[in-house]
């Protein structure tokens, strides 16, 4: 094994914000891609649609002016931004389902080479289920890009010819934003545009679980360093 | 006689509820639960209820003491997932085969009620296709894209939270408190809402996010 380090989740969220352009309306899911919102680009002009409502949501509040009636979609007091609106539950998902999202950034755990995503139901034995707006915002967002590591913790790929979960909606994700590369899905399959500094191009496929071209302009991956708190 | 939607007390606000009533419950992430209502509801001697709500088991709601004295026969929602590895009650009861479930996308299941109070039966929808929760359901295709069809929601009561009432029954609310609950209210026989406040003079027409004609009862909780 090479001493590469690989990127930290708040890496993987740097990187995905640096692609939100000025303008967007943006929802982005619980866990990692939340943590996107901290990292846009200085001046970046963005709204940050919740899908309990919120146009224009702000960070989380303080502990000391939180409103328990202003969360979003993860149960977070949090705050409003210049220029927000709130709609109700029909109306929000209307502006999801009507195509309104320029982007949603979803955690996940496995694309396919074809866009399928599985993001829902990892079958814990005995758990109910728990969709909430993820087959919503996956089906019917303008363009759907996806955080997540590249591999499981033992080392399975989760960039597969064929989804092994329950899928969440049918080829619907154009970005792949890992740990060690940023992919496209494209007409016939996995493009990589960045990969790890100094990673060999055979490594990624080795652990990709489906055939990955290199895009002619591919770069070296590179974040600044984020420490993980505590 | 004047209209005037306001009643006294819990009980007046839930009288006519009966077995077997479909229960539509509003609230998201602690925001917009009738708690006040929910647990009026569950002093009740009710039997084989059907919930609608979006999750059946969020902490900050009052659902699982419906779920957990065994009022209810089936929950229809986006979320039915416990915190943590213990099971929540309702996992629980679902895993021995005592509660049915129906899950839905949470945008399938807003429209549904939308729909159900805005007399659409049936809408299809791209959402959910080719997934497991849309398994066997009728498909068509339109714009080269393939949809399912999801039949509209209606109710018998649906219990909502808002923020100021007038005795029209016009209600505001605050913030993320509306999420489900206006089109909840437009969806059930009996719409009862609780609030914080009763104003004694009508509420502005441009602040009314809810038209009084929906609501058909509320209540002032603390």
């Amino acid at each position: 094994m090479s001493n590469l380090k690989p990127l930290n989740r708040f890496q993987m969220a740097w990187r995905a914000a640096q692609d939100i352009q000025d303008g967007m309306l943006v929802n982005l899911g619980l866990g990692i891609p939340v943590l996107a919102s901290d990292y846009l680009p200085a001046g970046r002009d963005v709204f940050i649609q919740s899908e309990n409502g919120i146009i224009g949501a702000g960070p989380e509040a303080a502990a000391d002016s939180a409103d328990p009636d202003l969360v979003d979609a993860g149960s977070r007091r949090v705050t409003l931004r210049a220029g927000a609106s709130i709609v109700n539950s029909a109306d929000s998902f209307a502006m999801i389902r009507g195509g309104h999202i320029d982007v949603t950034i979803l955690g996940c755990f496995e694309v396919a080479e074809n866009g399928d995503m599985a993001n829902w139901d990892s079958r814990v034995p005995d758990k109910g289920p728990l969709v909430g707006g993820a087959m919503d915002l996956a089906a019917c967002a303008r363009s759907v890009w996806v955080i997540m590591e590249h591999n499981t913790r033992g080392g399975g790929a989760r960039l597969l010819r064929r989804c092994t979960l329950p899928l969440t909606a049918v080829s619907c994700v154009d970005r792949i934003y890992t740990d060690i590369a940023v992919l496209s899905v494209g007409a016939s399959g996995f493009v990589v545009h960045e990969i790890l500094d100094g990673m060999e191009r055979d490594a990624l496929q080795a652990r990709t679980g489906a055939p990955i071209a290199f895009a002619p302009d591919c770069q070296p991956l590179v974040a600044p360093p984020i420490e993980v708190p505590g | 006689m004047a209209i005037d939607k306001r009643v006294a007390s819990a009980a007046e606000a839930l009288g006519g509820v009966a077995d077997g009533a479909v229960v539509l419950l509003s609230g998201f992430g602690g925001a917009g639960f009738a708690n006040v209502l929910v647990r009026a509801l569950a002093e009740m001697p009710l039997r084989d209820l059907t919930l609608v709500v979006n999750s059946a088991t969020h902490p900050l709601s009052q659902t699982h003491l419906l779920i957990e004295r065994g009022m209810v026969r089936k929950v229809v929602c986006s979320a039915a997932r416990g915190r943590g590895k213990e099971l929540s009650v309702f996992e629980q009861l679902f895993k021995q085969g005592r509660i049915e479930l129906e899950c839905l996308p949470q945008g399938t299941l807003a429209e549904k009620i939308r729909a159900g109070g805005a007399g659409i039966p049936a809408f299809y929808t791209p959402v959910g296709f080719g997934t497991d929760l849309t398994k066997g359901r009728e498909t068509r295709t339109y714009n080269g894209r393939e949809h399912v069809l999801e039949e509209a929601i209606t109710g018998d009561l649906a219990l909502i939270r808002a923020d100021r009432a007038d005795r029209y029954g016009n209600l505001t609310f605050r913030f993320t408190q509306q999420n489900f609950g206006p089109s909840m209210a437009t969806a059930a026989k009996l719409a009862v809402a609780e609030v914080r406040v009763a104003e004694d003079t009508p509420i502005a027409q441009p602040e009314v996010q809810l038209p009084g004609v929906y609501v058909d009862r509320f209540l002032v909780v603390d």
